[in-house]
């Protein structure tokens, strides 16, 4: 039967590929890019983080100029017109993750992440265009909507005259921090993707993150939650996007700890990637 | 140009390869054979640098595939667990592996035709039938027109006019100086498409020679004689490494001794044949037989028509590990 298959071991010559072809770190950016705007998924978790952050804003707005008359002194003296237009902010965090953490265990979840890492098998290339591609798009649509949540709250905050200006002092600061603080959180949420390789484990620690271990820490002695609690990512990054009467770290220093966290996160997670079986 | 030196892969304490050694040589289509859980996608996952090898080394076209400048030029892959994100559509899915090496995008639309994906290139991957994704593997393999061609299991759920297709297809690259490796437990269209086979068993090689040869080892074949004198003639066939099993008068069905042997034997001494014919056994029955005793996972039917497995035959098999 195989009498038919000339066993032809002289090497007929072919030259394999296209001319110009080889992987460049551009060209996984590109690749990326087309990942990331080819899910469905992707997009909807991105829009859901929008209209948190400027949805939650002007809700916030609304209803504290519309309360303001029954507000009591102590709450107006704490009160902050940035803080409270970007509030929204501290719930979008949480859609910003979830898409980080998709981002790549849904590569593993499918299998997707052995065709990336066949097709590109020196491996780290795909993590640094994933959080490029990740930063520039998240970074983009998370800064301009925590601006559009500053614009339209401070707009429903001026009918009791409560309106700051951009030029106010610390408005920027905020407005902007709010933004980075959103893209730190979610490449802390890619790295806890590729750690675990696991959506429902990426996204539990995600919550438990951000939502759980602060308020927890707040329940032991004192001494403690004022010593570890400020260095949580949360709470540092509250620090320079944030308005805290109380506060422990400066903005700089709390920029500092949450770049600290997220470095910590993506090279372990770059360790796992290079070092482990896909 | 694949050569696996001295693999060993181990999870835990589980040994998937054994000190494995092949090489998978361009111009012919290479068949991987071996029963389940005989470490067949584990060698094929370490040839394609996703897994380490726990000692040993794979060189893919001669060199550490991890480390190649133009990898999709390099080596094609079909996995068989589907490596594919089920959200998004074969046409972006193809798109983007393309992007990673700078494979032309007009390669894309090249390889869907190819396949036979036009219609569906815009739909979600998840929705495709187990042949439709095969294709989709098997495009993406073939995206970056590979040097080396490695398919776990390509025609598993195909259609019989995909499967044919996949035959030629496969024969065509080895013909333009390929290396073409594929594993696949249906037996007979690996004889119709492989030349050489790579066999293995509990991650051990068992095998690693031409399809003809392969099935001409195994003591399966059998040759039938007929001869108004079959009784005589089986006194004089008695050997020790001979079988002889008479199912109707004055036919006899040899193991051990060759056509022209009995021929000849025959004729020295007389007797009068009525019928002499080899018959030649299939792949599958070679395949059985050589990998018997390294099969991990029996399906125990009360109708097993291998269970008279002569001990000799599964000497055999042990000998050649
Ligand atoms: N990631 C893993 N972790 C643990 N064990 C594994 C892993 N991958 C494979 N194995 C084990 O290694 C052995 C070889 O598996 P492998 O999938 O390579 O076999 P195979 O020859 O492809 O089998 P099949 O014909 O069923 O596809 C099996 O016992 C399997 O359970
Ligand atoms: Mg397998």
């Amino acid at each position: 039967m195989t009498s038919t298959l000339s066993p032809a071991r002289s090497e007929v010559k072919v030259a394999p590929g296209f001319p110009g072809m080889k992987v460049t770190q551009a060209r996984v950016i590109n690749s990326e890019f087309t990942k990331f705007r080819s899910l469905r998924s992707t997009n909807i978790t991105l829009l859901v983080s929008v209209v948190l952050t400027i949805g939650l804003g002007a809700l916030i707005s609304g209803l504290t100029a519309s309360h303001w008359a029954t507000t009591s002194a102590a709450d107006r003296a704490t009160f902050n017109a940035v803080f409270t237009s970007v509030r929204g902010v501290t719930f979008s965090q949480l859609a910003v993750g979830v898409l980080g953490v998709l981002l790549i265990s849904g590569e593993y979840a499918t299998g997707m992440i052995r065709a990336s890492l066949t097709a590109v098998p020196k491996r780290l290339p795909v993590l640094w265009a994933k959080l490029l591609v990740f930063t520039g798009v998240v970074g983009a649509v998370s800064i301009a909507s925590a601006f559009a949540a500053f614009f339209l709250g401070q707009s429903l905050l001026s009918s009791k005259h409560l309106g700051v200006s951009i030029s106010s002092p610390d408005a920027l600061r905020m407005v902007v921090g709010a933004g980075v603080y959103l893209v730190l959180v979610g490449i802390i949420g890619m790295a806890l993707g590729a750690l675990l390789r696991n959506t429902a484990a990426g996204i539990s620690s995600m919550v438990a993150l951000l939502f759980v271990i602060p308020p927890v820490l707040s329940l032991l002695p004192k001494s403690w939650s004022d010593t570890v609690g400020p260095y949580l990512p949360s709470n540092a990054g509250e620090a320079f996007w944030g308005h805290t009467t109380d506060k422990h770290l400066s903005a700089l220093a709390g920029l500092l700890v949450l770049c600290a966290w997220t470095a910590a996160a993506v090279a372990a997670a770059a360790i796992r990637l290079k070092k482990q079986d896909a | 140009m694949i050569e696996v030196s001295g693999l060993t892969k181990r999870y835990g304490d589980k040994t998937a390869v054994n000190d494995l050694t092949f090489k998978v040589l361009p111009g012919i289509v290479t068949g991987f054979l071996g029963p389940n859980g005989a470490g067949k996608s584990t060698t094929m996952r370490v040839i394609a640098g996703l897994d380490e090898p726990t000692s040993g080394s794979v060189l893919v076209n001669a060199g550490d595939y991890r480390h190649a400048q133009v990898p999709m030029a390099e080596l094609g892959m079909l996995l068989e667990a589907k490596a594919v994100h089920t959200s998004r559509s074969a046409y972006n899915h193809l798109l983007a592996l393309a992007q990673t090496n700078g494979v032309p995008r007009s390669r894309v639309s090249e390889v869907i035709d190819l396949v036979g994906l036009r219609e569906v290139a815009r739909k979600r991957a998840g929705g495709f039938s187990l042949g439709m994704g095969q294709r989709l593997g098997i495009a993406s393999a073939l995206l970056g027109d590979p040097q080396t061609i490695v398919l776990d299991e390509p025609i598993n759920g195909l259609d019989p006019e995909g499967i044919l297709w996949v035959r030629n297809l496969l024969k065509g690259l080895a013909a333009e100086g390929r290396t073409v490796f594929i594993s696949s437990h249906l037996m007979s269209e690996m004889a119709l498409t492989a030349h050489h086979l790579i066999v293995v068993g509990r991650g051990e090689l068992i095998a690693d020679v031409d399809v003809e040869e392969f099935v001409a080892m195994a003591s399966t074949n059998v040759v039938v004689v007929r001869s108004p004198q079959a009784g005589e003639l089986r006194g004089l066939l008695l050997g020790p490494d001979v079988t002889i099993t008479s199912k109707e008068a004055e036919v006899l069905e040899v193991r051990g001794v060759s056509v022209e042997a009995i021929g000849d034997l025959a004729f020295d001494h007389q007797i009068r044949l009525h019928g002499l014919e080899l018959q030649q056994a299939s792949l599958e029955d070679a395949f059985m037989e050589m990998t018997r005793d390294s099969v991990e996972f029996h399906a125990h039917t009360t109708n097993d028509n291998h269970t008279e497995a002569p001990a000799r035959l599964a000497q055999t098999a042990g000998d050649r590990r």
